[in-house]
């Protein structure tokens, strides 16, 4: 891929057939074709941009924007189906997505600006597997599922497992990623997203979206999960244990977040150093732990 | 490959032969001849090539223009019939303009806030601005015009 500062980015280098189709299954089919050299563009925000670099350089384009299956919010029994081109300004607009998970409403409306999110889809935000995604981050700590279409029929994959390194996902040729569902919380849940960047309109340093659940006055679950800080985004593990089990209290918050700070593995990049990422992730761990713990307090009350 | 794209651009149906690669911008710019429509970073950090897509802000410079077949397409010659919007006025009279460069896209992402916020506080008017970057004015003035048009329409 061409450093961004020696290519024209005034157009797109690469010659290519576009498609629009109106059925999934019509996608399916040119996906299926050319050797895996056929993209799907959903919001077009990272896709274009790759293209302009040469980053990537597909024979055609498979534009998603006009299947119907794709593009809704779905109040299931088992959760919000959201389809894979629906995009950030319909998450963050959302009166379902707002009421029963406000994490994502925070976490999409913290991405890009208003015309990003505008034109950005979730499904791109997945597929795109930034390790920095805030929508990724608030979906693994919601223990989100994605479902994958081929014309061989569709697969679910726990979100935990979709992610393989940096651009990297569980997506093979030839399928296209259909939707995300969203289980709902149990009672007594709170929920909290927070992120460091150098300006509004970076990527961030660190993000990190929580959620604690009360019975009792112990804590009975706790989903802690990481941006920024390893190949994906993951969950911390040891920090969440630390908290199952617990009557929450500073130290309790305080022992998470250090946990946490453990299991990150980030790196030094143009964004921000090892170093203070790791510090970053024990205090915007804590601190979302806080929200979170207040939040669940306030939905007993 | 090249198709006929079918297009509402300032509220006129167009037609344009396209190639499959190219960027809405493109088509804006060098098809349409409408050069309102600024190129500057290309990547979706600058804002200065924001055009309404049916209504909404978006970024000419990351659409391609097939993708925007039989949509509404708004640009800054198409806001205002005539003369000047009233958000405009408003950054001529606070001094929200200095080379001009950013302003088509200042002024279209201020008309769609205002379509649907008739009250925007000082934050949600920079929330807004966010994507848009300026490099003469600071953005203090940019604000304080956006207000007044706020305001004034608020009166009528």
């Amino acid at each position: 891929m061409k450093d961004i500062n020696s290519v024209n980015t005034r157009l797109v280098p690469v010659s290519f057939e576009y498609h629009c189709p109106e059925s999934l299954e019509e996608a399916l089919k040119l996906l299926g074709g050319q050797g895996g050299r056929v993209v799907v563009l959903a919001g077009g925000t990272d896709l274009l941009v790759k293209a302009k670099q040469r980053g990537v350089e597909p024979w055609a384009v498979v534009s998603i924007r006009k299947i119907p299956s794709l593009a809704h919010i779905e109040e299931r029994s088992d959760g919000l189906h959201i389809g894979a081109a629906v995009r950030m300004i319909q998450l963050e607009r959302s009166e379902a997505v707002r009421r029963f998970f406000p994490l994502l409403a925070e976490a999409v409306s913290a991405v890009g600006s208003v015309q990003i999110r505008d034109m950005a889809t979730i499904g791109g935000n997945l597929c795109n597997a930034s390790p920095a995604a805030d929508g990724s981050v608030a979906l693994l700590a919601l223990d989100s599922t994605v479902f994958v279409a081929s014309l061989a029929g569709t697969r679910s994959v726990i979100l935990s497992k979709f992610f393989r390194g940096p651009g990297k996902t569980a997506i093979a040729p030839g399928e296209l990623l259909a939707g995300v569902s969203v289980p709902y919380l149990p009672p007594h849940t709170g929920t909290a997203f927070a992120r460091i960047s150098r300006t509004d309109m970076d990527l961030a340093k660190v993000n990190v979206a929580s959620s604690l659940t009360l019975d009792g006055g112990k804590v009975s679950r706790a989903r802690v999960a990481l941006g920024a800080v390893a190949p994906t985004v993951i969950r911390a593990a040891a920090a969440e244990s630390v908290l199952v089990g617990g009557v929450p209290s500073d130290e309790l918050l305080r022992k998470a977040g250090e946990e946490a700070s453990k299991e990150a593995r980030p790196i030094t990049d143009v964004r921000s150093t090892a170093e203070y990422r790791r510090r970053l992730v024990s205090v915007l761990v804590r601190r979302t732990l806080v929200q979170a713990l207040d939040r669940a307090r306030g939905a007993i009350q | 490959m090249t198709r006929m794209l079918r297009l509402r651009l300032n509220g006129r149906e167009h037609r344009f032969e396209i190639q499959d690669n190219a960027l809405l911008l493109n088509v804006i710019r060098e098809e349409a001849e409408l050069t309102g429509t600024k190129y500057a970073c290309g990547i979706g950090e600058c804002g200065a090539c924001t055009v309404l897509l049916d209504g909404e802000p978006a970024l000419s410079c990351l659409i391609l223009a097939a993708d925007a077949e039989g949509r509404e397409v708004t640009t800054i010659e198409g806001i205002a019939a005539g003369g000047l919007a009233d958000t405009q006025e408003s950054l001529l009279e606070e001094g929200g303009v200095q080379c001009g460069f950013c302003t088509p896209g200042i002024v279209l992402v201020s008309e769609a806030l205002l379509r649907e916020n008739r009250a925007p506080t000082e934050y949600e008017i920079r929330e807004t601005l966010k994507g848009n970057l300026c490099r003469c004015t600071g953005y203090t003035n940019i604000v304080k015009g956006i207000k007044a048009a706020a305001d004034k329409r608020s009166k009528r």
